[in-house]
């Protein structure tokens, strides 16, 4: 050993342990997240995230923002997932006004909350090859995401941080090559799909590193607080869009897809099948969006009554929770974001635990982590 | 027609006419050799790197570098030029003579490999009576290359790589080494001439019926391990170990890794396209006939290259559709499967050659 090393207490532990820092910067952790592993060899002992790299206090910026304003700041947190972080953050202040959400602009929220999800979910599938080792999904899955990312930008005018919701409704009406734009998007990504599992799903190697590691168990991803596809994964019905329906969630079929298992394939399974119930979604809805108003009518200055408003959506990543405390004025008395990330990151050191590094890996990308959603 | 057997000839009989002191004489023609064994082997790597990123780019729905030069055939000197003049960093607490040392070795080691590779009817650096053996054994001078380059790093994540890719190529030199004797058994000789005269009348991979299929494949599989290419790179693993064993090298010294993988790549490829694709023998079937007089019309070095760069090719396609293994898998792979098989096989190639049932 160098002596250098000695010097450095946490090289290896008295245990014998060796210590090594993945991340802040690390071409796996898809942002600024450290973890501090343990290993024995090649095996994972203990794993600890580290976070507040890109803590922006977000929650108290809120506080000084007006309710027309504090929607936006919330498109930096899950960003793969802005439109639906606006969307939850506008539920809470139309509770708290009471105004009724025109039909229109409800069903095109919801478009484009699944669409959000598509990109996300597309996204996702090309990092989870990329750290795996195989780059080429990589390409694939921006090949579909761009598309997308254009219907946004001639409707919202932004690709990845749409900000396109108002307290009541939508800020515009919707751009005349929407609906057929979407339409052409539903018939190529349906067909991609089955590339993607040409690409990666099939893949021999790719089912042997995902089969059988990273167990969740559904009792630890309760009490570990997951959601979304890594909860259902596990079992966990917990699909807000299904128990707790807004916007036009309530007049479309779509199924909350489960897992039993809980491994890492169950994980990735979940979110390919995902992907094609969002496109049903999409179909069911944009053959049918009604005439009307774009957005209900309210005041200038918007003062939500004393209370308290809580309100949930079901992001790319789980449920985000958005509890607004007034007390009566024109900002919020007090903020709080329950996000997904957070609670997901949480269990990671009980999934990997025993695993090899390089399932670590393979863990967090089925973790679909996004961390300034976690830090906030 | 002029082969380059020829050309070497006549460049001979100049030199033997200039220079009339026998030691001198092969010191210049060593020399020459030398120094043009250098440049085509930089111009090689130049030449895979810049296929590569093409190969990669149309897998990828991509147009790859098309900037720099006539279809950005120059992107790649280029990128050297930019390493040429990066800092080669040395970290403060590495061992500075290994850490210096070893990207050295590497492209030594490959540098040495390259002698007995038969490129042409007559055209080889060095026909060696133990051609086969040679390879082999020289090749996987190699790994100490990387554990040394792992080990002076003082990071942790060279460690790990440097440690992966001893067990890796330690294990996987096995599998290639019993490929290769697959072959050496049927021709009776570890020469690379007599190896490529052997197939004059077809190919081994078609002469030898399935056994020597099976070889071929392990080979394929062993030596893509064995150069730690993709889906077997766990010694690099961008995604878990950042760079693995050349995580702190910088510059020149990291080219040189480079070049040496790249360098590499061909030599394992070449070595296939001898042993198993006839190296420079053209497409012959049985003896005498109309069919392979035709076929002897394209010249050696087309039918070596063409073969090689086909293996690369493939090998390359590994590399941008695969996922990675894990290090468990890769080693199961190994001992539990190719190992074992690769040791039937021999068994029954050497049937085969016993009796004398191959065409």
């Amino acid at each position: 050993m160098i002596e250098h090393n000695l010097l450095e207490p946490d090289m290896i532990t008295e245990d014998g342990d060796f210590v090594i820092n993945i991340g802040p910067q690390h071409p796996s952790t898809h942002g600024v997240l450290h973890l501090k592993v343990w290993l024995d060899g090649e095996t994972v002992k203990k794993v600890e995230p580290h976070l507040g790299y890109i803590h922006r206090s977000i929650e108290k910026m809120c506080e000084s923002l007006s309710y027309r304003q504090y929607i936006f700041s919330t498109s930096r947190m899950d960003y793969l997932s802005a439109h639906i972080n606006n969307q939850a953050c506008a539920l809470a202040v139309e509770m708290g006004l009471g105004v009724e959400v025109p039909d229109r602009a409800k069903v095109i929220r919801t478009i484009l909350a699944e669409l959000t999800r598509l990109a996300s979910h597309a996204l996702w599938w090309g990092c989870m090859g990329l750290d795996l080792g195989a780059v080429t999904p990589f390409f694939y899955a921006f090949r579909e995401r761009e598309f997308i990312n254009d219907i946004m930008e001639e409707t919202c005018g932004a690709r990845l941080t749409q900000n396109f919701i108002v307290p009541g409704g939508l800020m515009a009406d919707i751009h005349p090559n929407f609906v057929p734009k979407t339409k052409e998007l539903i018939k190529m990504f349906r067909a991609n799909i089955d590339e993607y599992n040409q690409l990666l799903t099939g893949n021999v190697i790719f089912q042997q590193r995902t089969q059988n590691v990273g167990f969740l168990s559904k009792e630890a991803a309760i009490s570990y607080g997951t959601s979304g596809p890594v909860a259902r994964a596990s079992g966990v019905s917990c699909d807000v869009r299904k128990h707790y329906p807004y916007d036009a969630y309530d007049r479309v079929q779509f199924k909350e897809i489960l897992g039993t298992t809980g491994d890492s394939w169950e994980r990735y399974v979940i979110r390919i099948d995902e992907m094609r119930e969002s496109l049903s979604i999409i179909e069911q809805l944009i053959d049918n969006i009604p005439e009307g108003d774009i957005v209900a009518k309210t005041k200038q200055v918007i003062k939500l009554p004393k209370g308290e408003f809580y309100s949930r959506v079901e992001t790319a990543r789980g449920e985000l929770g958005v509890l607004l405390v007034s007390d009566g004025g024109s900002t919020p008395y007090r903020v709080k974001f329950r996000s997904p990330n957070f609670s997901n990151l949480s269990a990671l050191g009980h999934i990997a635990k025993g695993s090899k590094i390089g399932d670590l890996v393979a863990m967090m990308a089925t973790l679909d982590l996004v961390i300034p959603d976690v830090d906030r | 027609m002029i082969t380059l057997s020829e050309i070497a000839h006549n460049i001979h009989v100049k030199l033997s006419g200039a220079i009339t002191n026998e030691t001198l004489l092969s010191i210049t023609e060593m020399a020459i050799v030398g120094i043009i064994l250098l440049g085509s082997l930089v111009m090689l790597s130049f030449f895979l790197g810049y296929m590569e990123r093409k190969v990669a780019a149309f897998m990828q729905i991509r147009l790859g570098p098309n900037r720099v030069g006539p279809k950005g055939s120059l992107q790649i000197v280029a990128d050297t030029v930019k390493l040429l003049f990066k800092e080669g960093l040395t970290p403060n607490a590495s061992d500075k003579f290994l850490f210096n040392t070893a990207p050295y070795i590497m492209v030594i080691t490959t540098m040495l490999v390259i002698a007995p590779i038969a490129y042409s009817s007559g055209f080889q650096i060095w026909d060696t009576s133990i051609g086969v053996l040679y390879v082999s054994s020289v090749s996987s001078v190699s790994v100490i290359g990387i554990l040394m380059a792992g080990w002076s790093s003082n990071n942790k994540y060279s460690l790990l790589g440097a440690m992966r890719c001893g067990a890796q190529i330690v294990s996987y030199e096995l599998s290639i080494g019993l490929s290769l004797i697959a072959i050496v058994v049927l021709t009776g000789s570890l020469r690379m001439s007599d190896i490529v005269m052997s197939q004059a009348d077809g190919w081994w991979i078609f002469k030898g019926h399935i056994p020597v299929l099976i070889a071929f494949v392990i080979f394929i599989i062993a030596s893509t391990a064995e150069i730690n290419r993709a889906p077997f790179d766990l010694a690099e693993a961008e995604s878990e170990l950042t760079a693995g064993f050349h995580t702190e090298y910088s510059g020149m010294k990291f080219a040189m890794f480079l070049l040496a993988e790249y360098i590499n790549l061909f030599i394992v490829c070449a070595m296939g396209a001898t042993l198993f694709l006839g190296g420079w023998m053209p497409l012959h079937f049985g003896a005498d006939n109309a069919f392979n007089h035709a076929m002897d019309y394209i010249p050696g070095f087309v039918w070596f290259f063409g073969k090689t760069f086909f293996l690369i090719f493939v090998i390359m396609w590994f590399r941008w559709t695969f996922p990675r293994l894990r290090i468990d898998q890769l080693l199961n792979l190994e001992w539990k499967y190719l190992l074992p098989i690769s040791m039937i096989n021999i068994l029954l190639v050497t049937i085969i050659a016993i009796f004398g049932w191959h065409f």
